[in-house]
């Protein structure tokens, strides 16, 4: 876990209000404590990610919290579709050719 | 002294101009310059620490490089996080949308099983500075490859890089716009992650002749009165090159002549090549045609509009 001030020295050019910002319109999941916030390793990619959004493509407020909604939703089903392959992957071979075979082409 | 913010050891802030950031250095150079501090070891630490962080913001190229986060306060390359990685891992439930996603809904991403790409668990382990195993990129490239090779099959050389060569088997058949995926020739993986895959977008190129129907191929063949009421041998071009077909006597436009096994080459199954005839008069100022024909009264007229609206 990094403290909001650990975050700021590790990602440099953020400001700590942004942070905050960010945080309450809950675009980072962070816990607070005290008068600080801790942030995982998700959280930090995910401030690295947030913060090329907005300056490498200018994208502006509203628009980044459209990004983020369906970034989520794109990881959510693609960790569910992990899941799922990974069920698969623990059937015995003929089980996976079977559904190998099953599968319709994809164009 | 490392681990510090270069704006904070000048004492500006991070959208400083070029101007102000050499006025605080100039101040603060003139209070700590080590000649008017003899003997005062921390007013030159301190020095070497303005100094550098001068230096990286006086540079707009390193400055705005480290306001990208790409090299850190002593101008090195700090390694990038990427989102994915944890997106994918097991930390990536924190961000799952409210209401659980439909499985059924899954439909048509169910083609990636099986190709086994970028699925595979990027991070071992927990807690910052621990391996991260990423899966290397997949590389994209494109290939046009002419009518014939796309129906017969073919190999091709493509540069992935200078002096990077990719050996490419098309298989017979392919259609414009389809991906060939050569598992492991993309980037390198990193920590020991697997390569990724090269994808090869191969387009195909139209043929002034030929032309594709699923797996038949068809071609319109002009022929001559004579060959089409006489019936002839001629010469036609197919994909797999030049055969004599025979043309039966009383032939007109639009019959087709069906030649097995000369459309796509497909190994097991092979498509056909469908000829369809074009009646040709090319001597319509003949004058002994005409005066044949106006001699030629058939014995069944037939009228060639029959089936068209008036």
């Amino acid at each position: 876990m990094l403290t909001l001030d650990e975050l700021l020295t590790r990602l440099n050019g953020l400001e700590r209000s942004e942070i905050w910002r960010w945080v309450e319109n809950r675009w980072v999941v962070a816990e607070r404590q005290g008068d600080t916030l801790l942030f995982r390793e998700v959280d930090v990619a995910r401030i690295e990610l947030i913060r090329e959004i907005r300056r490498d493509f200018a994208i502006e407020d509203e628009a980044v919290a459209l990004i983020l909604g369906l970034l989520d939703q794109v990881y959510g089903l693609r960790r569910q579709l992990r899941r799922l392959c990974d069920a698969l992957a623990a059937q015995p071979q003929e089980v996976q050719e079977a559904v190998r075979r099953a599968l319709p082409p994809s164009r | 002294m490392p681990g510090q913010n270069p704006y904070q050891v000048l004492g500006v802030k991070s959208d400083a101009t070029a101007d102000e950031i050499r006025k605080a250095y100039r101040k603060l150079a003139k209070q700590l310059h080590p000649d008017l501090n003899p003997g005062k070891p921390e007013a030159e630490e301190r020095f070497k620490a303005v100094s550098a962080a001068y230096d990286l913001l006086s540079d707009p190229e390193k400055r705005s490089r480290y306001d990208r986060g790409e090299i850190d306060e002593t101008g090195a390359e700090r390694p990038r996080y990427s989102y994915r990685p944890f997106a994918e891992g097991a930390e990536g439930w924190r961000y799952q949308p409210e209401g659980e996603m439909d499985l059924n809904d899954l439909e048509d991403l169910f083609a990636a099983f099986g190709s086994r790409g970028g699925w595979q668990r990027s991070r071992s382990g927990t807690g910052f500075g621990e391996q991260i195993r990423i899966r290397g990129q997949d590389r994209h490239f494109s290939l046009t490859i002419d009518f014939i090779k796309a129906a017969t099959g073919d190999k091709q050389r493509i540069s992935l890089a200078p002096n990077e060569w990719l050996d490419v088997t098309i298989p017979p058949g392919i259609e414009d716009g389809q991906v060939l995926r050569l598992r492991g020739k993309g980037g390198a993986g990193l920590g020991g992650g697997e390569p990724g895959d090269a994808l090869i977008e191969v387009r195909v190129a139209a043929h002034p002749l030929f032309r594709r129907e699923g797996d038949n191929i068809r071609l319109e063949l002009p022929v001559s009165l004579a060959e089409a009421v006489l019936g002839a041998r001629v010469e036609v071009p197919t994909v797999t090159g030049p055969v004599t077909v025979t043309i039966p006597k009383g032939s007109d436009t639009g019959t087709v002549l069906r030649l097995r096994g000369k459309g796509v080459q497909r190994p097991r199954n092979p498509g056909d090549q469908l000829v369809t005839l074009k009646v040709v008069i090319g001597h319509s100022n003949d004058a002994e045609l005409a005066g044949f024909l106006e001699r030629w009264a058939p014995r069944h007229p037939s009228d060639p509009r029959r089936e068209t609206p008036r």
